[in-house]
């Protein structure tokens, strides 16, 4: 009886297991023999390949490149900049939403909309409201008397691109923050409110002692997922750049964009193992900010 | 004492008053910070070149000054190049190609996704959670890197032939990969354990087979949440850019996000058609948002959970 209903459970596992292991425990395991072939040419003999031995070298090779560190600062510049500015903002929105319980779903509504958008058409919208001499956003500094930007083209400085970058990949992300946050803060008990109310407490007293302690694993969690998934941009970058991947070549160059630029040079000699390097690198990083939430949350929770 | 009480509660009111103003105004700017880049796509996508060029730009336009040309052009077939004979931008063609990947994968992850949500929250055998802990454990990790190897096994697969692919070899290389999904099969398990044990035992002794008490009893009470899943997978096909560039070999057998990025551009002056960029990327992102005010409800409802409960 228990072999059979064993047997049977493995039945019903099976379909998910068998393409999980072809398709994701395989290919985990290959990237790293990947990464440590020497002169790889993936697609030769037929599709099964050629290499002349294995090597440590393209992990040197990479961290040697230029464009490789390139893509370590974009990356990180653009984590560490759009993931806490986009907790915070749709924090105050989520307690500003708490306040109009009439007009909240209308406004959820609204700010959902960027969720379920293309990226990429939603990007060359935002190229084209960066574009120096017709775009929305130099017209609006115009009003200022601040004289025009080139955001994205030919001439525009490296802080520029980025700017523009981090304020579309902003505008992406808001939307499910904001969702999470309200549901959470729907679960946090109104008795805390009505104390603070009793004691006359302030706004910025309130969201500063009640909402942000009491929401911390949730803002834990979200900043620690929405940080892997900001090491990934990649889509956001091709929307506002296209192939071009910056306003002068790979200039905004993220490093999974560096994996796909090696990976579609599968030609040359060696260049898919520089991708699979790259690729193992960026899973070390997510691996890093992995291990750093499950032990911050098992240590401090606020309660 | 009762005086200083009523100058309180006036005091009280006014600052209320004040408070909802500036929460209305911080929304309401947000709002609009959230619908331009919509705006100003459909806007654009209704200029004429010149007004697109026109210094300062034109903020609004009246209907009578729409100009439909763009999104005619869209469709005005190509003489020459590498679409000649197709429309200039083949909306129908990707839109067709977006539709069969979504409908593929949508029933392969439900029926995957079901069956081992099923075996995780109803049977008990030896290592279950073991093998649940490592599945959620691959939720860490980046997918770029599968796509390495993925590749690769497509091309011995046979599917990739770069002289001589055909219609149905791009279909399974781009959808077989996504047949499955570990997020709805932990989504769905919780949906599952929600439903009360004494049910199933009943169903036992009446000498159901598990297999139909999934059909019949586990699948219809979690309807809802398996409408979610297949809401949110069918919307997955329309944001996918990489792996379908990766695995097909000809522009037709392309999805919507692939045709966009790069056409309209000319090669050789590196000008940019952006009316018609926007009257493509307008056309791309309308179904979408059809979607979304259908199924709402559902939607915003899947994406909270996933949240909260990640």
């Amino acid at each position: 009886m228990e072999t059979k209903n064993n047997l049977k459970a493995w039945l019903y596992l099976a379909p998910m297991l068998i393409l999980m292991i072809v398709f994701t425990f395989y290919p985990l395991f290959n990237a790293f023999i990947i990464s440590f072939y020497k002169d790889y040419l993936p697609l030769a003999n037929d599709g099964a390949g050629s290499i002349t031995g294995y090597t440590f070298a393209n992990y040197s090779v990479i961290l040697k490149n230029q464009l490789f560190w390139q893509s370590i600062k974009n990356t990180f510049v653009l984590a560490l900049v759009s993931v806490p500015v986009s907790i915070l903002i749709s924090l105050f929105i989520a307690v500003a939403l708490k306040s109009i319980p009439k007009l909240k779903g209308f406004f959820q509504t609204i700010f959902f909309l960027p969720y379920v958008t293309n990226g990429i058409a939603v990007g060359m919208a935002f190229a084209v409201m960066f574009h120096r001499d017709y775009g929305l956003f130099n017209l609006v500094l115009s009003w200022f008397k601040i004289s025009p930007i080139d955001w994205i083209g030919g001439t525009a400085s490296w802080w520029a691109q980025m700017g523009a970058l981090m304020i579309f990949t902003i505008w992406e992300s808001l939307a499910f923050k904001i969702l999470v946050f309200t549901s959470g803060l729907q679960n946090i008990d109104k008795q805390y409110y009505d104390a603070a109310k009793i004691d006359h407490a302030t706004k910025w007293t309130i969201f500063k002692r009640i909402t942000v302690p009491l929401l911390s694993p949730l803002i834990l969690y979200i900043s620690i997922t929405s940080m892997i998934g900001a090491l990934k941009a990649y889509n956001s970058v091709i929307g506002l750049f296209g192939e071009k991947l910056g306003g002068q070549p790979y200039s905004m160059i993220t490093i999974v964009a560096f994996v796909y630029k090696y990976r579609s040079d599968f030609s040359f000699q060696g260049f898919y193992s520089y991708a699979a390097s790259a690729a193992i690198i960026l899973f070390i990083i997510t691996l890093i900010f992995s291990l750093i939430q499950t032990t911050v949350s098992k240590k401090r929770i606020h309660y | 004492m009762a005086e200083v009480f009523v100058k309180n509660e006036k005091s009280y009111k006014v600052q209320k008053i004040i408070s909802n103003v500036l929460t209305f105004s911080f929304l309401g700017a947000i709002a609009i910070v959230v619908l331009v880049p919509f705006y100003w796509m459909i806007l654009t996508s209704l200029k004429s070149s010149t007004m697109i060029e026109s210094i300062p730009p034109i903020l609004f336009l009246k209907p009578s000054q729409w100009q439909i040309w763009n999104y005619k052009a869209l469709f005005e077939i190509v003489e020459s190049g590498p679409r000649a004979g197709q429309p200039l931008f083949p909306f129908f063609t990707y839109m067709k190609n977006t539709i069969v990947i979504s409908i593929i994968t949508t029933i392969g992850t439900s029926i995957t996704t079901i069956l081992a949500a099923f075996a995780f929250a109803r049977l008990n055998f030896k290592g279950r959670d073991i093998v649940f802990a490592i599945i959620i454990a691959t939720m860490m990790i980046p997918g770029e890197i599968f796509i390495l190897t993925n590749f690769l096994t497509i091309n011995k697969l046979g599917w990739y032939d770069i002289m001589n692919q055909s219609y149905s070899d791009a279909i399974f290389a781009m959808t077989l990969p996504f047949m499955t999904s570990v997020f709805y099969t932990f989504y769905l398990r919780q949906t599952f354990k929600q439903i009360p044990n004494e049910l199933y035992y009943a169903a036992k002794v009446d000498g159901t087979t598990d297999f139909k008490y999934l059909l019949k009893v586990m699948i219809p009470v979690a309807m809802p949440t398996i409408i979610t899943i297949i809401i949110l997978n069918s919307m997955g096909a329309w944001s996918a850019y990489i792996w379908p560039a990766m695995v097909t070999t000809k522009d037709q057998f392309r999805l919507v996000s692939n045709g966009l990025r790069g056409a309209f551009t000319d090669s050789g002056s590196g000008r940019t058609d952006y009316g018609q960029q926007m009257a493509s990327a307008a056309l791309v992102t309308a179904p979408l948002l059809v979607v979304f005010f259908v199924f709402r409800k559902q939607i915003m409802r899947g994406v909270s959970r996933s949240g909260i409960k990640g």
